[in-house]
């Protein structure tokens, strides 16, 4: 029976580069849609009504949505290649608990890095930063979170890797001298191939960083 | 092998509650630990959950896990005996959907349109209101919305099936109703009927009582302190 994956994406989106590197991770093909957020295509908006946000799966015509159930979904279909999640259910809470962490502490904090000023800037970088240090204390001496391989926080976290230099420049701050520790996790994650690609280049990501500042006119 | 399992909650979270019947559901013994979330943090609860020194935490064995949804997966893959989870991995994955979709869009904006001041009150239950009948929409005419039995998705719903109906009584303002969204209404009547269900929820004199007294203070979203 042939599989039909689609996966409704902006190149920009850290959720959607964690469901990149899990379908890269498997080896699983799938064709990519790149959507143009300003003008939401009708597939999407009919696939993910509640939200109406990327990424959104499409696995023989059924829409999968959210990037941690995405990420989970994959690892459960696919369950025999690179496994993502431990198979102790204690390993699999731990997990889940520190994926929960980044989507409710990284994702807003590092937004607000550059997406806010003065007081508030100071406030939201000072709590970024220490919430990667909570992180770091997660890691340990291990070389992924996963242990020896990528594993679920990995490929949670990973993707805003590629937004730290936005944050760092707008923000004013450096990431590598706070948490050294971290930034060795992120290139040594970026050596993988399913992460390399699957994650734009910094730049590009700052560049249109300054253009979305521009455009809600933040200084 | 003797097995511990140690609940820390409030009698009042829906969230800890959550924890609690997962666990009657599976016929799981455990001790139950009462937290004062709001003036005395036990240095255990600190110790088990420094990262965000809340409730509920389950204690398995020595080991704690926090966050009241991870927990219920983790009860889940645990015990065995009448699953909250569907087996099938596409069921699952619109299973914690929704649970989401309550933790982080439906619950928010219930809350914010019980508490709301007047000049914020009707954009607050039109937001509520939406997410209400989406959820109507989830239920599709189902008995619960984990189908036959109470499932991940009732467990995570508790609020509204319980604490709705006392903060809509407590404030005078009525969000779920009969006419409004036919089928969720049922469902909390399903669902609050349930004789496990039952024993799991916090006495509504005492809970209509906590709401009537915080009415004219300001409140905290209930994710902050007695999550």
């Amino acid at each position: 029976m042939a599989e039909e994956l689609v996966l409704l994406d902006f190149w920009l989106s850290a959720f959607g580069m964690r469901v990149r590197i899990a379908l890269a991770e498997k080896g699983i093909k799938y064709e990519y849609k790149e959507e143009d957020l300003r003008n939401k295509s009708a597939l999407l908006l009919q696939m993910n009504p509640v939200h109406k946000k990327t990424p959104v799966l499409i696995h023989n015509g059924k829409p999968v949505c959210e990037s941690l159930i995405q990420v989970q979904y994959i690892d459960e279909v696919w369950h025999h290649k690179s496994p993502l999640l431990p198979s102790d259910p204690y390993q699999r809470a731990i997990a889940r608990f520190w994926a929960d962490f980044v989507d409710k502490k990284i994702f807003e904090l590092g937004t607000k890095t550059w997406q806010t000023k003065g007081e508030e800037q100071e406030t939201a970088k000072k709590g970024f930063i220490e919430s990667l240090k909570l992180l770091e204390g997660e890691l340990g001496d291990k070389p992924y979170f996963g242990g020896e391989n990528l594993g679920y926080v990995d490929v949670v976290l990973v993707p805003f890797y590629s937004w730290f230099y936005a944050y760092e420049k707008c923000g004013n701050f450096s990431i590598e001298a706070e948490c050294p520790k971290l930034i060795a996790w992120a290139k040594r994650c970026m050596q993988m191939e399913s992460v390399s690609k699957s994650l734009p280049d910094q730049e590009k990501v700052y560049g249109f960083v300054l253009h979305l500042k521009k455009m809600y006119g933040i200084e | 092998m003797s097995e511990e399992v140690k609940v820390f909650g409030a009698w009042g979270s829906p969230f800890s509650r959550r924890v609690e019947l997962a666990l009657r559901l599976k016929g799981v013994q455990y001790e139950y630990i009462e937290e004062d979330i709001f003036n005395n943090k036990s240095p255990l609860l600190l110790k088990y959950n420094p990262v965000h020194k809340k409730v509920p935490v389950l204690l398995h064995n020595g080991k704690p896990i926090a966050e009241s949804l991870v927990i219920l997966e983790y009860i889940e893959e645990t015990w065995k005996s009448n699953p909250i989870l569907p087996e099938d991995p596409y069921d699952k994955a619109m299973a914690r959907f929704w649970a989401k979709f309550l933790d982080d869009k439906c619950l928010p904006a219930l809350w914010k349109a019980g508490w709301s001041p007047e000049n914020e009150r009707e954009k607050a239950v039109e937001e509520a209101c939406e997410c209400l009948k989406t959820l109507e929409g989830a239920l599709n005419g189902k008995r619960f919305f984990g189908g036959a039995t109470v499932g991940l998705v009732d467990i995570a719903a508790n609020f509204i099936a319980h604490w709705l109906g006392i903060i809509q009584e407590a404030t005078g303002h009525e969000l779920l109703s009969a006419e409004k969204f036919p089928h969720l209404f049922k469902w909390t009547d399903e669902f609050v009927s349930c004789s496990i269900v039952k024993e799991s929820l916090p006495p509504r004199d005492k809970l209509l009582a906590f709401f009537k007294d915080r009415i004219a203070g300001a409140m905290d979203a209930p994710t902050e302190a007695s999550k």
